[in-house]
């Protein structure tokens, strides 16, 4: 399998559209022929990155790398950037809003749940300018 | 159980997904969080929820959920059942409660889902 990158740009508030680049994520992953059990990590980690953005941010992007035994999800938004990385790390550590929390989300699951669906996870955040998260699953041997 | 038997249990209506009432559900999860709901559920999974927005679809296409049962006859608008359709995830609609749709499921041996 060659190197493949796919960009995806999420704007922020869209609650419409949220949940769109993950649907894609996962038909490129699918198509690839990737274990569904794989695709399945992946597209929860990303859901909720981009759900992130959506909510928390002012916008940002999120990059799809497909490598050979790696697929990599790289989250990075303009800010304004998280001010306790630790802090955000506890499950049910949130500063959602209401109207966030009707539409199900803002429990404080997800930069752990990320991390529960990744091999390796790294979050970095700085206040004002923004945070960077990347998420990588294995690929089972073979694929 | 299969999911037409969680519509005759529940007495529910077919949102969408007619033609997958034959296919099997092996645990349930009620829950509004959709976090929780990404956190926790693995497999063929049913999802009870109060919630109607496009974000509950959304969550039960990435972790891989085959039903939905919307509770408290709640009814979401068409934008989702179409989402739904799109996605192959069947729609319920009950006038159960959240307790009492889960209570009727696990008495007829819908198990819930363990959590690690």
């Amino acid at each position: 399998m060659k190197d493949i990158r796919y960009v995806f740009n999420v704007e922020k508030d869209d609650f419409v559209r949220a949940g769109e680049t993950s649907s894609k994520i996962k038909k490129i992953l699918r198509e690839l022929g990737i274990d569904s059990s794989i695709i399945r990590k992946i597209s929860i980690a990303a859901y909720e990155a981009e759900m992130n953005i959506v909510i928390h941010s002012l916008g940002g992007q999120i990059l799809l790398d497909i490598s050979p035994g790696v697929i990599r999800i790289t989250a990075s938004d303009r800010g304004p950037g998280i001010a306790d990385v630790e802090l955000a790390m506890k499950e049910g550590y949130s500063t959602a809003t209401d109207q966030v929390r009707e539409m199900g989300f803002g429990a404080g699951m997800g930069l752990p749940n990320m991390k529960k669906c990744s091999d390796r996870f790294c979050v970095t955040s700085s206040e004002g300018k923004g945070t960077y998260i990347v998420i990588e699953v294995d690929l089972k041997a073979g694929e | 159980m299969k999911i037409c038997e969680v519509k005759e249990i529940l007495n529910a209506e077919v949102l969408c997904g007619d033609d997958l009432l034959e296919n099997e559900v092996s645990y349930a999860f009620g829950s509004d969080l959709m976090s929780d709901v990404l956190a926790f559920v693995k497999g063929k999974t049913l999802l009870l929820t109060g919630l109607t927005n496009q974000q509950v679809v959304r969550t039960a296409e990435m972790a891989d959920l085959s039903a939905i049962v919307f509770v408290r006859g709640k009814k979401p608008g068409k934008d989702i059942v179409d989402l739904a359709t799109e996605k192959e995830i069947a729609l319920l609609l009950t006038r159960d409660t959240m307790y009492t749709a889960s209570g009727k499921l696990y008495s007829n041996g819908l198990e819930g889902v363990s959590i690690d």
